[in-house]
């Protein structure tokens, strides 16, 4: 199967700071995969650089087998891009803005409608509105259907999803699920774990390095073992306590428990008699199966 | 009808804007020292109602009162009481770490001499002592959310807002944020926030979901989702809001 | 429709639905003009005067009838030494002239009330011409070319222009461009496969087709009702304006591409533009009377250049000829402003 995008060695460096060091990777045509790291780990800059707005410092990359530096005009047919915050013209309505962009690439929105009408049918029903005056949603499905209208092979969405509603959030990935399905490539970074569960791969990346490009089973497969969930009336004592536990690396809330990640010699019914002597009451400790967001927490950890 | 642990109580709290009603006959209590998760779909009307809570915004009908003081009444004297932070940590980009907490220090009138104790405290339990001196724009996001918190907490309000604190935040620097927000309310410090991470509703003692206009579930996360037959907030709140019909 | 126009159509929209922006920028002109114009104006006109005289002669007599029926004084009467100082401490006089006999021979002094300078200056000047006349036996004729009636608004309508044009140009398409990049939107026109250039044009050409809306505005007012003159070299006006709008949009374009807020666009071309404009064009004070740095300081701001070009354009009513200075300087900064605009707009961090 071809690379839709291949990246090779990237380095980037914004005086001191590298903010990408010798990226590679690559991802295959008609993959969806999710780009997942700390804030500040690099990922606008990849995006930056794979859109052609930045030139990289050292290493390559191509789009559609068109390099980012020497084919950038004619790459920048070939992508979808929308960036981290929206981008659309706030005082132009709904179908101003489509409009707009459609000749921006030369094409007529009604040639390419067939693709974004799943999207855009909620938005038909308002041509007229400002696009300052949609709601969070909306505005996140115009600014992925202006980003469609020229049907790109390649899409690449920075954050899509931040702000927006979890119904919202689910409809869209609905829709990135379609866009898929059509053969369209698809880059995502996303700060919303269960998300990055939904992504064929996943590309783990911290600091301006790529820790493992895999499928999310594979890469929770590679988390230590030793998770233990734990819980109990008083949450917060129960953290410090655990903290401060011998045995314990680290310990982190977890939806309405608490994740605890500890040495293999961990007895988790010792520890359960020693918090109850603390005065903790209905403690419950028990093996638990790590996921995305663990491996998150890991990452941000050992290197932050 | 209200004890001294109820910090928050409003009755038939309604706010409109010309004939579109974007807060509709909401009443809610909240306790000191609660978590109270403030959820919704985009444009449900939290941030409206948020306001009127805060003393930003009169409310068309109905009454209640914050930290003790009427919410039509008494708005000014709220405004003493309550600390707030948004989703855009409103901080000095140009100032320093220390210089940002002595000025919120200042505005809300807390003595210059508690002010340098507060702050140095502060230091102590963030382990910022090193940033004190640093421009703001030059932390990190996860420290400027940090000290964001602290910036409006440092008046030991009896409630803090959070509006959406944790927006496109990663969810390693939210955990930690979330653990200054266990540690405000163990304090007995009263939490208010909204948030779209529905694993950071499961924190929240109660939480209510606004569905265009008006509060259509109120429980803790667990009653909730034995109401609800779900096994997540996550599914909770699809369930909910799914017949949302305002889509601003 | 060609991208080109759908960037103007959109930036016509963005113009049309800022409808307060463009009122604004439409009536600040019209106001300014008018204002500068009638309002405001340094000519002296009705100096109230007192007169102190130890002894009347008909001398005295005869320099007081001619005040009397001067139109640019008020005699407001023969007064005391004290009443006179009294009189021009309350405002109620601006200039006092006493009239001393000494060996036979009239003296005189003139006081006049200095709390505005400019005033004071031309008023004592005009003081003095009035009282020599009979004193010197040579009769001064002064004539006055082009502006015969010493009319403010000649002075002002060029500088006026020089003025609005660097604020709605520069200003507007640098807080335009800026806001662009502030929503975002810039990165994707930038990675659309439109031309770096389609953009900037984009962005140039509504602004300019605005500017010259405002410049025939401006002209229509300044022939009917501020009654400047009208003749042939209108059209050299128009032409050498057109030259400064551009100039004028490029240094926008500039702002833009260091500017990162719309505030921070707004404050560098209020500060860069603006000010020096009105210090250092000659348009409130004049260049040859400010000290020698300030003069060649002065030569760097377009505005300076292009207000002299248009007090011979339009008050003096002279060929282009004797503008060529003023042309050439304002064409150069014209090609290099937009060079380096082009080259800044142009470069990948």
């Amino acid at each position: 199967m071809n690379n839709a995008i291949s990246i090779n060695h990237l380095t980037k460096r914004y005086g001191r700071l590298t903010a990408l060091d010798r990226v590679t990777f690559s991802v295959p045509e008609g993959c969806m995969l999710g780009l997942i790291g700390p804030d500040g780990a690099g990922k606008t800059t990849l995006y930056q650089i794979l859109t052609t707005l930045l030139n990289p410092d050292e290493g390559s990359a191509t789009v559609v087998g068109l390099d980012v530096v020497n084919d950038y005009r004619k790459l920048r047919t070939q992508i979808g891009y929308m960036p981290e915050r929206f981008s659309l013209y706030p005082d132009l309505t709904v179908s101003e803005n489509l409009q707009f962009f459609a000749s921006l690439f030369g094409v007529d929105v009604k040639d390419n409608y067939d693709l974004i009408a799943p999207i855009f049918n909620q938005l038909k029903k308002f041509p007229n509105r400002k696009a300052r005056a949609l709601s969070g949603g909306m505005k996140q499905k115009l600014a992925l259907s202006c980003a469609l209208i020229h049907r790109p092979k390649v899409l690449l969405l920075d954050e899509p999803t931040t702000g927006v509603d979890a119904v919202s959030r689910s409809e869209f990935w609905d829709m990135l699920a379609t866009l898929k399905a059509k053969g369209i490539t698809i880059l995502v970074s996303t700060s919303y774990m269960d998300e990055a569960e939904q992504c064929e791969r996943i590309a783990l990346i911290n600091k301006g390095k790529i820790l493992g490009v895999d499928t999310p089973k594979n890469l929770v497969e590679r988390l230590d073992s030793n998770i233990y969930k734990a819980s109990a009336v008083e949450m917060y004592p129960l953290l410090n306590a655990l903290r401060g536990y011998p045995g314990v690396n680290d310990c982190y809330t977890f939806g309405t428990t608490l994740h605890v990640v500890a040495d293999d010699g961990f007895d988790p019914d010792a520890a359960i008699d020693k918090l109850r002597g603390n005065g903790l009451t209905d403690v419950r400790i028990c093996q638990a199966k790590g996921n995305i967001e663990d491996l998150f927490i890991k990452l941000a950890k050992d290197d932050g | 009808m209200m004890d001294k642990d109820t910090v928050i109580s409003v009755k038939d709290l309604t706010k409109k804007f010309g004939n579109f009603t974007a807060v509709n006959n909401i009443t809610l209590q909240v306790r000191r020292g609660e978590i109270f998760g403030f959820l919704g779909a985009n444009g449900a009307g939290k941030t409206t109602a948020m306001r009127m809570l805060c003393g930003l915004s009169y409310p068309t009908s109905g009454s209640g009162t914050v930290a003790g003081y009427d919410i039509s009444r008494d708005a000014e004297e709220i405004k003493r009481h309550i600390g707030y932070m948004s989703q855009k940590f409103s901080l000095y980009e140009n100032l320093t770490v220390w210089e940002n907490l002595n000025l919120f220090a200042t505005i809300y009138g807390m003595p210059s001499i508690k002010i340098r104790e507060e702050i140095d405290k502060a230091f102590e339990t963030l382990g910022m002592k090193d940033l004190r001196n640093v421009l703001v724009k030059e932390i990190p996001l996860g420290w400027k959310q940090k000290l964001a918190f602290t910036a409006a907490t440092l008046h030991v309000p009896d409630i803090v807002f959070l509006d959406e604190p944790t927006g496109g935040v990663d969810p390693a620097t939210r955990r930690k944020f979330w653990e200054m927000i266990y540690r405000a309310s163990s304090d007995g410090m009263t939490i208010f926030i909204t948030t779209h991470y529905l694993d950071e509703a499961e924190y929240c003692h109660r939480i209510s979901i606004m569905v265009d206009g008006t509060i259509k579930a109120l429980d803790s996360p667990e009653g909730l989702k034995q109401k609800y037959h779900a096994d997540t907030m996550d599914e909770v709140f699809r369930i909910v809001a799914k017949d949302a019909q305002r889509f601003d | 429709m060609s991208i080109f126009q759908s960037l103007i159509k959109k930036e016509v929209l963005h113009l049309v639905r800022d409808i307060r922006t463009i009122i604004i920028v439409l009536v600040m002109p019209v106001v300014l003009l008018l204002l500068f114009g009638f309002a405001i104006s340094t000519e002296v006109n009705d100096v109230r005067l007192v007169v102190m005289t130890d002894q009347h002669t008909d001398e005295t007599r005869e320099i007081i009838e001619r005040f009397r029926t001067n139109s640019y004084f008020t005699f407001e009467g023969i007064v005391s030494h004290d009443e006179a100082e009294d009189l021009l401490r309350k405002g109620e006089a601006d200039a006092a002239v006493m009239f001393r006999t000494e060996d036979g021979k009239l003296r005189h002094q003139v006081i006049v009330d200095a709390s505005n300078t400019n005033m004071a200056q031309t008023s004592a000047a005009y003081i003095e011409s009035v009282i020599n006349n009979s004193t010197s036996g040579i009769p001064i004729v002064t004539s006055t070319l082009y502006n015969p009636q010493l009319k403010s608004a000649y002075n002002f309508v060029p500088g006026i222009m020089g003025m609005i044009f660097i604020l709605i140009c520069a200003m507007m398409t640098s807080v335009s461009i800026v806001s662009e990049k502030e929503t975002g939107t810039m990165n994707l026109l930038l990675v659309s496969p439109v031309r770096p250039w389609t953009i900037i044009l984009g962005k140039l050409v509504p602004y300019f087709m605005l500017s010259c809306i405002i410049l025939t505005l401006m002209l229509v007012l300044s022939y009917t009702m501020l009654g400047i003159p009208f003749s042939a070299s209108v059209i050299n006006v128009v032409w050498v304006t057109v030259l400064y709008i551009v100039l004028a949009l490029a240094l926008g374009l500039l702002v833009s591409t260091i500017a990162a807020t719309q505030v921070s666009a707004l404050l560098v071309s209020g500060v860069m533009f603006m000010i020096p404009v009105v210090m250092l064009s000659g348009m409130i004070f004049p260049i040859e009377n400010m000290p020698l740095v300030l003069q060649w300081l002065s030569c760097i701001i377009p505005a300076r250049w292009y207000i002299s070009a248009m007090r011979v354009l339009m008050i003096q009513q002279l060929p282009i000829g004797y503008v060529l200075t003023e042309v050439i300087v304002l064409s150069c900064m014209t090609m290099g402003v937009l060079i380096l605009a082009i080259k800044k707009f142009n470069a990948k961090k």
